[in-house]
């Protein structure tokens, strides 16, 4: 089926709409819209943003290609994201980021084999006086123990 | 000197602390906002700004109100107040507690920024990864709108202002004015080349001024004590550095935190009176000021002012960690004071794999526009690898210099600077253990730690 965004999200790009002076400036929070619906950004989805806010497709791909929150493929159904910069890594980061490894049998940037986790490395989460840290979905987890990071790996199993 | 305020911070821990209803029960909240539109005049506005001497909060350190008189209303174009709350620089934690913990104060200190500089719509742009920061500013800014404070005639006044919050996704770069505004319009975060600078033409080709969070946080609390009282708080009243700010302490101390502190603190007082001391006792080896991107510390290093003209003559010959922290300051000391967030690092880290990991993230988050940031941020990763794994030679320890000097200088933005300054202070100060590797005294097994005494590294080991 064609991509079209949820009645409901379309009325929250009604409302993003209303915020730029230019429909441009729509165009990373409409992309945001597009990946919470379907998890990624498809040549499919490029297209259709390019046509919703009348730009040239180059110039959406060019910016699903800028940042690094756009997937721009697949993705597991929840996103373990590890904090390895240097205020992180005083504390444990690095050690972090392998034992989470360890336990999900993947490497940095890869999905589990039942398609539950994606596990990435990230820069600096502006959370280095709580560290070491991970970001699952949306939520922080800060101060972390290898009993905590258990419990959160097994509750995204479930 | 270390003298512990509240005036962001009060509302931080408590129950509701981000709700209105606590911002006007403690803090006063958008009083100072009201009595500021129905009272004063734009230009006493930025007269008055000037007077608190808020240098930027950002990394930058430039006087805000002095930023504020670069707006000239134009004849057809509207004006823009933007915010740049795409905290990212690595050991830098504070914008993140203002906006989870006491959002209104930025909403209020939006409010007088917009009318202050002749702007009605001002855009808050939070990094997309935080996600409960953006929650918290929307919720405060339906609430202030429910109340009449935003909108047409905020306070009664017959002057419009509206406040939105943007997201990014996921772009250190966008930190930088000219690419957060590249961003704002819906484009690659790629900065742009200056002039023309914001205030001639910023967002969507307009007029704009862009205020770290932080910095506008603060306009409320300046307003409601005098801008001139807000300022003088500050042991650096007399060198412009005034009023009160956030200051972080993260890394190898025992409480890792952010305090709200009257600017003058040394990072002795941040290390051991706030923060607990170094972990596990052990000696300091070196503090990074504010940011990744300020060079290192050494904690052994004096102070060298010999000269009576020099404004650090006062501390010469004393140890660089009682030197207050301040923008002017620590600019004297051959580093910056960044973000005022202090990473601090103890005896037995290892400056090869910190400078390591730390090009890492360069290399990760140069936009590619400007050659030599893109290339030279890969080589100093390469070679910084190579030496760290025991496979570099003298000559390439020597080519990082010519590298990090190539990238000074040649890039539109201060990303560059940014990459190359804290490589070549890892450098300078630390030669020895870059030397020590290429000899093959010393090992990435045997000396390259960066988590030593932390907890969770400790409970790891032999995992």
């Amino acid at each position: 089926m064609a991509f079209a965004l949820t009645e409901d999200r379309d009325k929250q790009l009604a409302d993003i709409l209303t915020r730029y002076p230019t429909k441009m400036g729509a165009c990373i929070p409409l992309l945001h819209l597009c990946q919470e619906q379907q998890g990624w950004i498809s040549e499919e989805v490029v297209l259709w943003v390019s046509n919703r806010l009348d730009l040239p497709p180059a110039h959406v791909q060019g910016v699903v290609t800028f940042y690094t929150l756009f997937n721009q493929k697949p993705v597991g159904k929840h996103q373990v994201w590890v904090c390895r910069t240097l205020p992180c890594a005083l504390r444990g980061g690095v050690e972090l980021l392998q034992y989470c490894e360890k336990k999900l049998g993947v490497h940095a940037g890869e999905t589990t084999a039942d398609g539950a986790i994606t596990l990435r490395s990230a820069e600096c989460l502006a959370s280095c006086g709580t560290a070491p840290m991970m970001q699952v979905d949306k939520d922080y987890h800060e101060n972390l123990t290898p009993e905590t990071v258990d419990r959160l790996l097994e509750a995204l199993r479930k | 000197m270390l003298k512990v305020t509240n005036y962001l911070t009060k509302t931080y821990g408590q129950k509701d602390g981000w709700t209105l209803a606590a911002y006007e029960r403690d803090l006063e909240g958008y009083k100072t906002a009201r009595q500021v539109l129905t009272s004063m005049t734009k230009e006493q506005v930025v007269d008055e700004a000037k007077k608190a001497n808020i240098r930027g909060r950002g990394g930058a350190g430039f006087p805000m109100g002095v930023k504020w008189s670069f707006m000239r209303p134009h004849p057809t174009k509207p004006a823009y107040l933007v915010i740049n709350a795409d905290e990212g620089e690595p050991g830098t934690h504070k914008d993140r507690t203002i906006m989870e913990l006491n959002p209104h104060s930025v909403v209020e200190g939006c409010i007088i920024g917009c009318y202050g500089i002749g702007a009605h719509v001002a855009y808050i742009y939070v990094r997309d990864e935080l996600h409960l920061s953006k929650e918290r500013l929307w919720a405060a800014i339906k609430e202030a709108r429910a109340k009449g404070y935003l909108g047409r005639t905020p306070f009664g006044k017959d002057y419009p202002v509206e406040v939105h919050v943007h997201t990014g996704a996921g772009a250190y770069i966008c930190g930088e004015e000219t690419s957060l505004l590249n961003s704002l319009e819906g484009r690659r975060g790629e900065p742009r080349l200056k002039p023309p600078f914001p205030a001639q033409a910023g967002a969507f080709g307009c007029p704009t001024t862009v205020n770290n969070l932080e910095t506008i946080a603060a306009v409320p609390t300046a307003f409601r004590l005098g801008c001139e009282e807000f300022s003088k708080l500050s042991t650096l009243h007399d060198i412009k550095d005034g009023g009160v700010r956030l200051f972080g302490v993260n890394g190898h101390v025992n409480k890792p935190g952010v305090h709200e502190l009257c600017v003058g603190v040394t990072m002795r007082e941040l290390i051991y009176d706030l923060g607990g001391g170094v972990l596990g006792d052990r000696p300091l080896l070196a503090v990074i000021p504010g940011g990744s991107s300020t060079p290192i510390l050494r904690a052994d290093e004096k102070v060298s002012a010999p000269d009576e003209k020099n404004p650090l003559h006062k501390w010469h010959d004393m140890s660089v960690l009682d030197v207050p922290l301040g923008v002017d300051t620590f600019r004297g000391l051959g580093t910056m004071l960044g973000t005022c967030c202090i990473t601090v690092m103890a005896e037995g880290t290892c400056p090869v794999a910190s400078m390591h990991n730390l090009m890492q993230f360069y290399r990760h988050e140069s936009c590619g526009q400007c050659t030599p940031c893109r290339e030279g941020s890969a080589w100093l990763l390469r070679i910084t690898e190579k030496i760290l794994d025991g496979r570099g030679t003298m000559e390439e320890l020597d080519q990082l210099h010519d590298v990090a000097n190539s990238i000074m200088g040649n890039t539109i933005c201060a990303f560059g600077e940014g990459t190359a300054m804290p490589a070549l202070g890892f450098l300078k100060k630390f030669r020895k253990d870059f030397e020590a590797y290429v000899k093959g005294e010393k090992t990435k097994a045997k000396n390259g730690t960066l988590a030593m005494g932390s907890e969770f590294a400790t409970r790891m080991e032999g995992h």
